[in-house]
């Protein structure tokens, strides 16, 4: 940058007297002006946390409201018997789309977003360690989103319900056109912007947060982050596993789901469920996490029972992969698996009652101050305990077979996720407003707001467990009259508009201007987490010094906190050399070990969204040419990068971060942040890749013989060959490291360029052996699957070759050297994870056929 | 008290229950859908599968009960007060343990519950 060169020389933090105003006032200057937004148009290349978790936010609210009126569009179609408001493919259209923007565009991102602007302020931390990370998440979600959305006003939006079941989905004859690939691909996009959240707020909580918070005094929000981050990881990665199997089955015709050439189309419903269930906790367990930040301020104590929630969130976040067939119990699989699923949806009901019981002793053993936010959380209770008590009946498999389908579980679910997440996040909403935008929003439209919502939302669904119960079932256009269904759902359909009323009022709330208003009190509801102690009018640094924490509620219980954070007294208060910096402190107990120097601000992310975005809108329409184009676009823009933001090598070993504490710039190995930035997507990566060895196993089981008797492919030889191969790239990567850190720099270099050739090898050997052997990926489900999963290895062996070649460039190049080795570091890494993933593939494709 | 080998509490170890439960359940899924699939003898008793999940959960459960109590003892044995907030390690490790011994109590009620099923269904319909 710049203005480093320019920036006079600082002396260290330690020798400053923080008594002195003039030298704060010099150190807060400097702060602003490194943490500013860019001015003007380069304002949409900021990556600070405050600002694109705000984008985030407010897209997230947008599309809530687009599928909000899609909702009214099929309330209104169903209000009368054999209407015609609605044409009946757009009546698809609108259910589908209401559907899906809900889960993907709302209440997934919302969680993403909502923890992009408060996780750095609950830990004390001026950002999270990857913001460049988080801006491109944002304009993934923002890209892939307006495409899903804007296919409706083309009348091409998917219509086969948000789980796509295929043979519907599948083939061309039932749904013609580009719906469910917009789908697919739309949702694929979206899904990669998840993971790379779940990658940063993962990382966020377990290195970021201040010194002296120790694990058992960790914010519970940041408990509930963990876990659900960790969850996104393992869930989302099985539904990319089925996207790419629809996909292939879509575009290139590979049977995976057609029953005529060995296919089975329950597979897709496993792999959707695999991750469709953990979804349902992966969006409710961030909202009642906001409860639990909210409920000890009103209720002016600490939370009850803080052992009890990790339980909680833990517990629940376990045993919600064990419910995914509850969601299949009329596909005709043995009473004896559908046992284990309604055993494990009972006992998922144990924790997630604990918190309930947890949130009613904090409140009963305080002194409960009523407001906003606290009605809303009072109605969020009401309304998911109902929720979750229907929960409970359709989990018995007899219930369920009636049910199944009906209006029943439309109701059931509604209760759960507006209950569970949607009436704590707008008491979120009312709750930290003041640190959002200086300003409160209106306690009387907020009341207001809650009484059209509680009364709509009941009025709305409450009479759907009726009409479920007399047998409407779901997704029909229309319904004849004199089933007795006129009334529930005329009821319903005013209830509906009655709840989007009190929506409005808060989005006029949200909107309304309000620049005469005086400003809001700082920490106006006297709250004892971390967050509140930004001032108001807020700053744009996160925090002004990082603090050490010795308690669960810092501003309650450490006296003069809030003044010795002003005044920098504690850890880096000042930006000397003006570059963005935070702290990176150990899993444990949070010892300091790292002064983390991060990017400023950068289009580079939004172009390198803009690529894949367009390759996966190109795939969509089958303009192939376009779509490798705008992908090699892409990988060039994630090198640029990588190449200039990542791993700088700094001009000194070490800064004085104030109060006698030096810290190292630059680490490598597992003790930095990228190391388990890798760690944790190459988990994310093995997930999706059993999900795909899964599909094979599951075929196995279905099939008296898999591999059919006429297939002789891939044979043996190449696929050992190609084995070998693997295995000599992973060692060569390995002794590259080795000899590099030893200062073998040449040497070093040789294995490098060697490991690169020997992995190109590995992929072309693995293709070859399907190749050779003939094996039609069109005729049978054996030969597809062997393909993708030799397609698959394939490509993490030539992303193998990319990362040696840009190891080797670097080295070169000068920025990886024997004491400076991030790159190389993480690259042997990702081998450990490519060669496990050649060894499963090729004992997959190979072995397992012969133990037959 | 004094207790020799103490546990080092981690994350890790506070989730080894939970994910014991993990395990047990697949294995259950699994050798419950390899008999039963393709599923054409319905009625045939599946007393092997039966069998192979009792003697899955028995170590399960025996794990669980080794966690918990061990936890158990390691909190009591250092006289911890509820609600462990003191900035100590001491009191992170005591925190530990007190989650650990809830979430080994959660999963064993829960293997419990998976193990149920087989406890009662004789074959594949």
């Amino acid at each position: 940058m710049s203005q480093a060169a320019n920036a006079p020389d600082v002396p260290p933090a330690s020798t400053r007297d923080q008594e002195d105003p003039k030298v704060r006032e010099e150190q807060e200057e400097r702060l602003r002006k490194v943490w500013a937004s860019p001015p003007g148009w380069r304002y949409w290349s900021d990556t600070n946390n405050t600002t694109v978790g705000v984008w985030y936010t407010a897209t997230s609210f947008a599309f809530m409201l687009f599928a909000g009126v899609l909702a009214l569009m099929v309330r209104t179609q169903l209000s009368v018997p054999e209407n015609d408001f609605l044409t009946a493919d757009l009546y698809n259209q609108a259910y589908t789309l209401h559907g899906t923007v809900m889960m993907f565009l709302f209440a997934v991102p919302i969680f993403e977003a909502v923890s992009i602007i408060l996780l750095p302020q609950l830990l004390g931390a001026r950002d999270l360690p990857f913001p460049r990370l988080s801006a491109f998440g944002f304009w993934c979600f923002l890209i892939g989103g307006i495409f899903v959305c804007g296919s409706i006003f083309f009348g091409q939006a998917p219509t086969s319900g948000w789980f796509m079941y295929p043979p519907l989905t599948t083939q061309e004859r039932f749904t013609p056109g580009y719906g469910a690939d917009i789908w697919l691909l739309g949702l694929s996009f979206i899904e990669v912007a998840s993971i790379a959240a779940a990658v940063e707020l993962i990382v966020g909580v377990l290195k970021c947060r201040p010194p002296g918070m120790r694990l058992n005094l960790m914010p519970l929000y940041a408990w509930y982050i963990l876990v659900v981050a960790t969850m996104i990881l393992f869930a989302f990665p099985p539904l990319i596993a089925g996207d790419i199997l629809f996909e292939l089955e879509r575009l290139f015709n590979w049977p995976f789901f057609d029953p005529e050439r060995g296919g089975d189309p329950l597979l897709w419903q496993h792999l959707f469920w695999i991750f469709g269930h953990p979804e349902v906790y992966i969006i409710f367990l961030p909202s009642i996490a906001l409860l639990a930040m909210i409920i000890p301020t009103f209720a002016q104590r600490p939370i009850l029972g803080y052992s009890w929630i990790v339980l909680a969130a833990v517990g629940t976040g376990f045993i919600s992969f064990g419910l995914w067939v509850h969601h299949m119990y009329t596909t005709g699989l043995p009473t004896i698996s559908l046992g284990f699923f309604s055993a494990a949806s009972e006992a998922v009901a144990i924790p997630t009652g604990v918190q309930i019981f947890v949130f009613l002793a904090t409140c009963l053993t305080g002194r409960i101050i009523y407001s906003v936010p606290m009605l809303f959380i009072s109605g969020a209770l009401a309304i998911f305990v109902l929720g979750g008590l229907t929960g409970v009946m359709v989990a018995i498999v007899p219930f369920d077979w009636q049910v199944h389908d009906t209006y029943f579980i439309v109701a059931h679910l509604h209760y759960v996720i507006i209950g569970g997440v949607l009436f704590p996040l707008v008491a979120g909403l009312y709750y930290y407003w003041p640190i959002l935008s200086d300003r409160r929003l209106s306690d009387r439209l907020g009341k207001i707001a809650f009484w059209l919502m509680i009364v709509g939302f009941n009025v709305g669904f409450f009479p759907m467990h009726y009409s479920g119960m007399i047998g409407m079932p779901r997704r029909i256009w229309t319904y004849p009259a004199n089933l007795g269904l006129e009334l529930p759902n005329l009821i319903s359909t005013v209830g509906a508009f009655i709840f989007a009323a009190g929506i409005l009022i808060i989005v006029f709330d949200v909107l309304r201007p309000r620049g005469k208003e005086p400003l809001a009190k700082r920490n106006i509801w006297n709250a004892g987490t971390l967050e509140w102690v930004a001032d108001v009018p807020g700053e744009d640094w996160g925090i002004r010094s990082v603090p050490i924490v010795s308690s669960r509620y810092p501003i309650w219980d450490q006296p003069n906190f809030i003044d010795d954070i002003d005044k920098g007294r504690f850890y880096m208060p000042d930006a000397e050399e003006m570059k963005r910096e935070t702290m990176v402190t150990s899993v444990l107990d949070a010892q300091p070990l790292q002064c983390l120097r991060g990017p400023g601000p950068s289009f580079v992310p939004m172009c390198a969204a803009f690529f894949l975005g367009a390759s996966f809108i190109a795939a969509t329409f089958h303009y192939w040419t376009a779509m490798f184009a705008a992908l090699l676009f892409c990988v060039v823009t994630i090198i640029h990068w990588l190449w200039n933001a990542t791993s700088v090598i700094p001009e000194k070993e070490e800064k004085d971060v104030g109060r006698g504490l030096s810290l190292p710039i630059y680490i490598a190995g597992p003790h930095s942040v990228s190391w388990w930035a890798m760690f944790i997507t190459m988990l994310g990566d093995a997930t999706a890749f059993v999900g795909l060895v899964f599909g094979y196993i599951y075929f196995f089981t279905i099939h008296t013989d898999f591999p059919p008797p006429d297939a002789d492919g891939p044979g043996l030889l190449w696929p050992l060959v190609s084995l070998a191969f693997f295995a000599a790239s992973w060692l060569l990567t390995l002794v590259s490291h080795r000899l590099l850190r030893r200062g073998r720099v040449s040497a070093a270099r040789l294995l490098m360029a060697a490991g690169a050739a020997t992995s190109v090898a590995a992929a072309a050997a693995l293709l070859w052996g399907p190749w050779v052997t003939d094996l039609q990926p069109t005729v049978h489900v054996y030969p597809a699957t062997v393909w993708l999963l030799a397609i698959w290895t394939a490509i993490h062996a030539l992303v193998g070759t990319v990362m040696l070649g840009y190891c080797l460039a670097r080295s070169l190049a000068g920025k990886l050297t024997p004491k400076y080795d991030i790159d190389l570091a993480n690259v042997a890494l990702y081998w450990h994870f490519a060669a496990g993933t050649g060894l499963v593939t090729v004992a997959v494709i190979a072995l397992f056929p012969l133990a037959n | 008290m004094q207790l020799d080998n103490r546990t080092r509490d981690n994350l890790w170890t506070l989730i080894s229950t939970p994910a014991v439960w993990g395990v047990h359940f697949l294995f259950c899924y699994f050798v419950a859908a390899y008999v039963c699939a393709p599923n054409t003898r319905i009625f045939e008793p599946i007393g092997g599968v039966r069998v192979a999940i009792a003697l899955a959960t028995l170590p399960a459960l025996a794990f669980c009960a080794f966690a918990g109590i061990r936890a158990t003892r390691e909190w009591r044995a250092f006289r911890g007060d509820l609600p462990f907030d003191a900035p100590t390690a001491e009191d992170r490790e005591r925190f530990l343990e007190f989650s650990t011994m809830l979430l080994a109590a959660l999963s064993f009620v829960a293997i419990v519950f998976t193990a149920l099923p087989a406890l009662l269904v004789q074959d594949c319909r």
